[in-house]
């Protein structure tokens, strides 16, 4: 051992290279990247200022312009809730299918898991698009989107607590003569509820956020005029916008935890 | 009354945890079933209802036999078994009203029980029976705000509302202190006398067997080995459940013999 | 309770709900019915429409599939598949960056409250804003491309980065802390040896779950311009090229798919 009494390290030799070389390649790959992004570095020297001019552009906001976007902030709502009402209608299913202890046979098992990875891999914006192809801009595009998009997630989360229910009271109420019917209606449901309703509240939560984006490719809600007003450089009714996204986001998130808080 | 016959049980793992058990119960008699862990009481048990099936055998029910119906009938003769649980296996989150009703399940359409539209003649029962079982006050508490034999009193209730014909409980004391599990003993012994039906109980403790049963029955590996009443269960008869015929002495003794002679062993300890 | 003893109320039974009685909870319940009946309304939502829709689905379907491109696609393919990646490390990178003094900055446990506010502002902002929105005003500040992708992923990272490790901050010992500044250790040898020890495997944990996250959105911020794959997605949409578009969307999932694997593996490794 080459530790002599007046050197001390965490690390031994080997380690210590090993973190080095990590590092190394660590920071050669972030200057490949840096490189390869090709940057053009008067933009990238001008951005503060350009940032900083654009927020100057912005102040005040336009707050006459805020009774313009009433309208477009409900649809944003509305949105939200249908598309994750829809999204749990279609979730339930999928949830059954692709919970281990529910799922009728192995095949069946393994479509409920693909469809819950496959929902969940795909962006709410390409979904968007693909429905502003199907049913034309507006916000049924929206909320399809945000309902397919939510699927994988609410199927995912209401899986596993159905994979964690208790045994004990289905049995108990099989035994009593009751049907599966029954068995569903009175153990299974009733033992999933408040997990089912945690994930809606947050599921709601974030569909609320993404319910404000999916205006850029037509499909509806706040972010329709926001693009606009961006493309016509109104940027202190850009402001105006960006502030009430911030409010319907925050309050939506409260309303989320405290819907959360109150069925544990 | 209630007859089972030779009944066997073979897990799919392999393992045979009935190996032709035959027994009748009737009138308003309580059999206790004792045995080591792993002998097969809680398989003999949910036999009989068929939480597990039988994989050979009888269990009749008066006229009924239990083996052999289809999913239909052997919900309805379901209702005429009740069934208590050792962890008490209510649903948790309905209150303690529900969780009594759903005993009556069986009787109630899909449509009603959706509804929760049990029929006032249930409710007036369900009222009944929380007051017999000392519960009055609690019926809109929620499962899960009970202590453990206060649960395990609603579970008594939600098989006593079936009106069944037969109690079966697995081990209704085991996850109960002394003086709850005694309190739950003579509450079942109540029940089967006042409403004149038998009660099986599969109980770990021999005491409270010996106390409250009118007759014991021993499993050992997946047979009976001892069938009779409380008085009968002397040491030898309780050697031959717990230790497979292997007595005390033949343990403590490191030359006490050969075990032809263990017989008489025992038979010295008198007991 | 007087009304419970009635005889016609011994056969009914109420369950408490949470609203505060039965009228409250139908009332809630209609309400809840109107408000979808009007969203579908204000949406336009019709059934012919869906039908119609339906028809255009399965022609859209049948016109992606199979995906397919031409060489010179696939050129654009890569470049953009590269070009998401590439933004995903740098972002990463100066995301964590910046989001190490802002969490010390927003837990309350190191920081004084006006700053501690500060911070907390920051987090909320950076996290309430979609990453898409952060980017559409990228480009329109930096102009078309990958830096402005980059500043706006970089800026999502600080609300998701900042909020959670500002949380494990708010956690640590601070006894250990408080050893480096008794020895006379420097404010920032305090961070150094004192706090930053403590919360590096979580550091280290949230930086990969965040490449991953980063990852996903650099596929799709270039729908607004803002560098990346999501550019050639969109102008395939804007071509009528659905073979194409199908192709893209493909390895967009399997990319998405690898990293999220990848991620998972790499925080099971280091946990
Ligand atoms: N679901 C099952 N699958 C496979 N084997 C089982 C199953 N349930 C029980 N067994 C086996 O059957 C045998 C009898 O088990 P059983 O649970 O009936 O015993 P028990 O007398 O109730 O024991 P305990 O006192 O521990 O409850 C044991 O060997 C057990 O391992
Ligand atoms: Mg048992």
């Amino acid at each position: 051992m080459s530790n002599s009494t007046d050197s001390w390290s965490r690390f031994d030799r080997r380690e210590r290279l090993l973190r080095f070389f990590g590092l190394l390649a660590g920071l050669v790959i972030l200057v490949a990247a840096w490189r390869a992004m090709e940057v053009n570095y008067g933009y990238a020297v001008t951005a503060p200022r350009e940032l900083a001019d654009l927020f100057g552009r912005m102040y005040p906001p336009n707050v006459g312009y805020s009774r313009k976007i009433v309208g477009p902030l409900l649809e944003t709502i509305n949105i939200s809730i249908l598309g994750t009402a829809l999204a749990i209608v279609m979730a339930i299913p999928v949830a059954f299918l692709g919970a281990s202890n529910t799922a009728p046979n192995k095949p069946a098992y393994l479509l409920g898991k693909f469809i819950i990875s496959f929902t969940r891999s795909v962006n709410v914006i390409i979904w968007a698009l693909i429905f502003v192809v199907i049913f034309g801009p507006g916000a049924l595009a929206g909320v399809l989107a945000i309902s397919i998009r939510s699927i994988g997630f609410t199927a995912k989360l209401i899986a596993e607590a159905i994979e964690e229910i208790d045994r004990g009271s289905v049995e108990a109420i099989t035994a009593a003569g009751a049907s599966p019917v029954d068995v569903l209606i009175y153990s299974i449901v009733p033992q999933i509820k408040p997990a089912f309703i945690s994930v809606a509240t947050l599921r709601w939560d974030i569909n609320v956020r993404a319910s404000t984006i999916i205006g850029f490719v037509g499909a509806g809600g706040i972010g329709v005029p926001l693009q606009t007003e961006i493309n016509y450089f109104n940027w202190e009714a850009v402001l105006t916008i960006l502030i009430s996204i911030l409010g319907l986001v925050l309050i939506s998130e409260a309303i989320s935890a405290y819907l959360r808080k109150k069925v544990m | 009354m209630l007859t089972v016959d030779n009944l066997e049980k073979t897990y799919d793992s392999g393992d045979k945890a009935l190996k032709g058990v035959s027994f009748e119960v009737s009138g308003n008699e309580i059999v206790a079933i004792i045995g080591p862990s792993g002998a097969g009481k809680s398989t003999l048990v949910r036999s009989i209802n068929r939480l597990t099936e039988p994989t050979a055998g009888r269990v009749s029910l008066d006229d009924t036999e239990v083996t052999g119906l289809d999913k239909s009938a052997l919900r309805d003769v379901r209702r005429d078994m009740g069934m208590i649980f050792q962890e008490f296996n209510l649903v948790e989150r309905l209150t303690v009203m529900e969780n009594i009703l759903s005993g009556r399940l069986g009787y109630l359409s899909t449509w009603n029980a959706f509804r929760r539209n049990f029929p006032p003649e249930d409710i007036k029962r369900a009222r009944e029976i929380l007051s017999r079982v000392n519960l009055e006050g609690v019926e809109n508490n929620r499962a899960d705000e009970l202590s453990g034999g206060q649960r395990q009193r609603v579970g008594i209730a939600r098989a006593v509302i079936q009106r069944p014909k037969i109690l079966l409980a697995d081990e209704p004391t085991s996850a109960l202190d002394p003086d709850t599990s005694r309190e739950v003993m003579s509450l079942l012994t109540d029940i089967a006398h006042e409403d004149d039906i038998p009660i099986i109980i599969n109980i770990h403790e021999v005491d409270l067997a010996v106390d409250y049963a009118d007759r014991i029955i021993g499993l050992s590996d997946g047979e009976i080995v001892f069938n009779g009443p409380p008085d009968d269960l002397d040491q030898a008869a309780r050697d031959k459940i717990y230790r497979g015929g292997e007595s005390i002495a033949d343990r403590e003794g490191p030359s006490a013999g050969s075990s032809t002679d263990s017989d008489d062993v025992i038979a010295e300890r008198g007991d | 309770m007087a009304a419970e003893s009635g005889s016609a109320v011994e056969g009914s039974w109420e369950r408490p709900t949470v609203f505060y009685n039965k009228k409250v909870k139908y009332l809630i319940y209609g309400l809840i019915l109107l408000f979808f009946a009007y969203s579908f309304w204000n949406l336009r939502i019709s059934p012919s429409r869906f039908v119609r829709g339906i028809g255009a689905g399965v022609e859209l379907v049948t016109s992606m599939l199979p995906p397919a491109y031409t060489p010179s696609q696939r050129e654009l393919l890569i470049q953009g598949i590269v070009e998401s990646i590439v933004m995903t490390i740098v972002a990463t990178t100066i995301g964590i960056i910046v989001s190490v003094p802002v969490a010390i900055m927003a837990s309350n446990n190191l920081s004084p409250k006006p700053v501690y506010y500060v911070g907390r502002s920051i987090v909320a902002v950076t996290r309430s804003l979609h990453e898409l929105i952060v980017a559409i005003i990228m480009v329109k500040a930096v102009g078309f491309g990958p830096l402005a992708g980059v500043l706006a992923l970089a800026f999502k990272t600080i609300g998701f980065f900042a909020k959670l490790l500002a949380e494990e901050i708010e956690d640590i010992d601070r006894g250990q802390m408080e050893a480096i500044t008794a020895v006379g250790g420097t404010p920032v040898q305090t961070y150094l040896y004192g706090v930053l020890p403590q919360v590096m495997p979580r550091i280290i944990g949230l930086s990969i779950y965040r490449l991953d996250i980063n990852l996903r959105h650099s596929t799709v911020v270039g729908i607004v311009g803002a560098g990346g794959i999501g550019i050639t997605l969109l102008n395939s949409f804007d071509k009528y090229d659905y073979q194409f578009s199908m192709a893209i969307i493909a390895v967009i999932v399997a990319i998405v798919m690898v990293g999220e694997g990848v991620s998972a593996l790499a925080r099971r490794r280091i946990q």
